[in-house]
């Protein structure tokens, strides 16, 4: 599929304006659980699809923000390359643009960095109706102030993505995941300890007592690596860490809240009480639990991280981002008029007001 | 509809004459903090891109954040500039004082604050140099990754300024991709933390916007490193080539083999032989081009992957391909390529070195057009190139004791600008805008864009007092430039640009 709507999107947004309403940024509606959707127009950006330029030797992609996450993956899965940050989906409709509007990133986040780490350049459309170009489609570009990193987990409310260039890797020759039995302390210590040495690691979990350690790379590498770590290898790597990435591991079956704790790797076993799963090798930590919001936030901004309500029952539970200090929210509310003076996009969907 | 609700930054006007400036700031600085004589503002005048010069009216050297703060807040309220200043090895003349502004050195902000070996971080202040940082947590097995070619010299927080890069950036990234927290002072004086000790915080990712803001945003006063574990092994792979295109296609056949060098940089004949003619470290000089291929990790997959690469190389037309046999060829290998430049700068009296980048595959075209170019400006030019993630680094060769030869230099290299961004490229890579690359910008970026930039200043700095007048021009000049391509021989004094 590949069709460019760009210019009635910038119909779109630029009657918008004119009437002074807003609008709602909607893809395949895979993310729609995070934070606030405001009783506004949609505006519907997944038919703008299409892959606009891949060349594998260059290790860039650049597609259209409607483009589907999964079209996407195959594509470059055919030329065995891959997404280093790899996106959960959420969804088979996930797009491209929400995953980069959203900045998740999965299992291997703690090594291979972030949604925004992999973003070179953006087009966009500005609340003025504008469509205008950052970045680029080369590895290193520091010509005019990041604006397309900035695009990464800023949730739509700076703007509409069209089109994104994003950096990609080969998929690495092998993988395996070891296997060990520990206590939770046991493997906070052992996921900081692995990290620090050159190892082919490329993701670390600790749920139902056990820890999984995945290790990527040349064949070789993986086999030195198992020797050194030592561990039981699982049957279907690849199967496990989807189900992490996807939420659909038997952990994630709960009715409760659920909490993603973005919180220092070295972090001791939470003291909050609840079903928790560690991932990123102890920089995320999955919480159930219907504690109130401000205890839980107070809890871990006292550890040096974040909350995010990331699944719950009802809207008015409590906010799913958890908002900055006051400086740090200025300097939102300033971004956010220099980008969307009239703030016609996502009202809300951040941070209640922006 | 919408009104414009900034305005594009013109500092207004100081409220305060240097001597009452002078006799404010000493009240809280000592009188050798403060400088303001002719001869004692003379280092000041440049960074490493010397053909930029202007005196400034102070220099201030704080040692403490809180008189940082207190500088910024006596600026920001009599409308004084402020020039924000590391090392001074910036390329591009970021940091080129302003005549009527006070540059802020950082150089005394060099304390190493903590490292913490099990979250793999390391808190240094601005003025810490990039190497420094490595060196000190070597004994952890840790480093910190990026390493510009001048990371004996260079600090932090100009590397943060920057978006520094070096010959590392294709697997290991950037220094956006290595910094997790940042404390900046705005403006005002108001102390503000980007990022967090986790791998990200809510809301706008304002770390990466500070990155390769060129310290037009706020000044960097604190930053937390990402280190990584030093790979149990490394090794490199030289390979000749006697044609420049089968060098360019062996850097695609590598990576279309699967392998992401650790390192992977080229240099054209006239480098490699200049290179050689300095540190002797036995470069096939006859070649047309060399490439270095490091590859590490763990010494098996560094083992298996060497191999690889060095059938590559033979497949992809390499006349010899050369693996280090110890540590001491490796790091004799390198030397030449670190050499480059100033080796480079021993055949003529002056270079100019540019830093543009491409789609790696338009290599073969762009060197071509260099060639042409070249040969109609009369101008030598030797290419020094991180091929792996296509960043050219032409070094242009002239003498500006020739009337005229720098501004041919200049327009020279306003060419090659151009044709990266015919190719789809971007004018800079890892130097950044500063003031050199201000008319160059109106082709990569449209008015619209240009407005986008100013906005987001206007969000950190409304006075538009902080490092005023580089990285983004103002968008009238646009069609301006258009009509009117290059020159300007008077506009700076000719000086030469000597390092690098």
């Amino acid at each position: 599929m590949n069709q460019d709507i760009s210019q009635t999107l910038q119909q779109q947004i630029l009657s918008a304006l004119e009437t002074g309403s807003q609008l709602q940024i909607q893809g395949g509606g895979s993310k729609h659980f995070l934070g606030h959707i405001s009783k506004s127009t949609p505006l519907q950006v997944s038919a703008h699809q299409g892959i606009i330029s891949y060349d594998p030797v260059e290790l860039v992609v650049t597609a259209r923000a409607g483009t589907r996450l999964s079209e996407l993956e195959n594509t470059l899965a055919e030329q065995n390359q891959m997404l280093p940050f790899e996106p959960p989906h959420f969804g088979p409709l996930a797009t491209l643009g929400g995953t980069i509007a959203c900045g998740l990133a999965g299992p291997s986040r703690s090594f291979s960095g972030s949604a925004r780490d992999y973003v070179l350049g953006v087009k966009m459309i500005n609340g003025k109706g504008e469509i205008l170009n950052f970045g680029g489609q080369v590895m290193k570009n520091v010509a005019g102030y990041d604006c397309s990193r900035l695009m990464a987990g800023a949730m739509g409310t700076l703007g509409v993505l069209l089109e994104v260039s994003l950096k990609v890797l080969p998929k690495p020759a092998a993988e395996i995941t070891l296997v060990q039995s520990k206590t939770p302390e046991q493997a906070i210590d052992a996921m900081n300890h692995w990290s620090g040495k050159s190892l082919p690691l490329s993701a670390g979990c600790y749920v139902n007592g056990q820890l999984y350690l995945r290790l990527n790379g040349a064949k070789t590498a993986v086999d030195g690596a198992h020797k050194v770590i030592g561990g039981e290898l699982l049957n279907d790597s690849a199967e496990f860490w989807t189900s992490i990435k996807e939420h659909q591991h038997t952990f994630f079956q709960s009715t409760l809240p659920l909490w993603r704790l973005s919180v220092p790797a070295k972090t001791p076993v939470l003291t909050l009480s609840g079903e928790n799963l560690i991932d990123w090798c102890g920089a995320q930590r999955w919480l159930f639990s219907d504690h109130d919001a401000d205890h839980i936030r107070k809890d871990i901004s006292e550890l040096g991280g974040h909350a995010t309500l990331f699944r719950r029952q009802s809207e008015l539970m409590a906010d799913t981002y958890q908002l900055p200090d006051t400086n740090i929210m200025q300097l939102h509310q300033r971004l956010k008029l220099a980008f969307d003076p009239a703030g016609i996009f996502n009202p809300g969907r951040l941070y209640p007001g922006l | 509809m919408h009104t414009e609700l900034f305005t594009i930054a013109t500092p207004p006007e100081p409220t305060l004459g240097k001597p009452a400036l002078v006799e404010k700031l000493r009240q809280f600085l000592t009188s050798d903090a403060v400088l303001c004589d002719e001869e004692l503002l003379r280092p000041y005048e440049c960074d490493a891109l010397s053909a930029y010069r202007h005196l400034p009216m102070i220099v201030v050297l704080p040692s403490t954040l809180d008189q940082i703060q207190q500088i910024m807040r006596l600026c920001y309220q009599h409308n004084v500039p402020v020039i924000a200043r590391g090392a001074g090895t910036g390329l591009s003349g970021g940091a080129t004082p302003a005549g009527d502004g006070v540059v802020m050195s950082l150089a005394k902000f060099i304390s190493i604050l903590e490292v913490d070996p099990i979250a793999r971080t390391a808190v240094v202040q601005p003025g810490v140099r990039n190497l420094a940082i490595s060196q000190a947590v070597a004994a952890h097995g840790l480093y910190y990754a990026p390493d510009p070619s001048s990371q004996i010299a260079c600090t932090i927080g100009g590397n943060v300024a920057e978006n520094s890069g070096g010959v590392h950036c294709l697997k290991y990234g950037l220094t956006v991709h290595n910094v997790r927290k940042v404390k900046l002072v705005t403006m005002d004086g108001e102390l503000i933390t980007l990022g967090s000790d986790s791998l990200d915080s809510s809301g706008y990712d304002l770390l990466a916007l500070i990155n390769g803001s060129e310290g037009m945003l706020g000044v960097v006063v604190e930053v937390t490193v990402k280190l990584t574990p030093i790979p149990e092994r490394a090794q490199v792979v030289l390979a000749a080539f006697n044609d420049v295109e089968k060098a360019g296609g062996a850097v695609s056949d590598i990576i279309a083999a699967g392998i992401i060098p650790g390192g992977l940089e080229m240099m054209d004949k006239l480098a490699v032989q200049a290179a050689e003619d300095f540190v002797h470290v036995g470069y096939p000089t006859d070649a047309e081009a060399i490439l270095l291929c490091e590859i590490d990790g763990t010494n098996e997959e560094v083992s298996e992957q060497i191999r690889i690469v060095h059938e590559v190389m033979h497949q992809s037309g390499a006349t010899e391909v050369r693996t280090a046999r110890d540590e001491e060829e490796r790091q004799a290998f390198w030397k030449g390529r670190k050499a480059a430049f100033p080796a480079v700068g021993r055949l003529a009296p002056d270079y100019y070195c540019m830093d543009g980048t491409i789609p790696r595959k338009h290599l073969p075209y762009i060197l071509r057009r260099m060639a042409e170019l070249s040969i109609e400006y009369d101008l030598r030019v030797a290419n020094v190139f991180h091929a792996g993630d296509g960043n050219l680094h032409p070094l242009i060769l002239y003498d500006a004791n020739h009337p005229g030869e720098l501004a041919r230099t200049e327009e020279f290299g306003g060419k090659i600008l151009e044709l990266c961004i015919e190719v789809g490229g971007s004018i800079t890579g890892e130097h950044g805008v500063g003031i050199e690359k201000l008319q160059q910008m109106h082709l990569q970026f449209n008015y619209e864009e240009l407005t986008q930039f100013h906005a987001v200043k206007h969000v950190f700095d409304p006075k538009g007092l902080l490092n005023p007048g580089k990285a983004v021009p103002t968008p009238k000049r646009c069609s301006e430039y258009k009509q009117l391509p290059s020159q300007n021989e008077d506009k700076h004094q000719h000086k030469a640009c000597t390092s690098s």
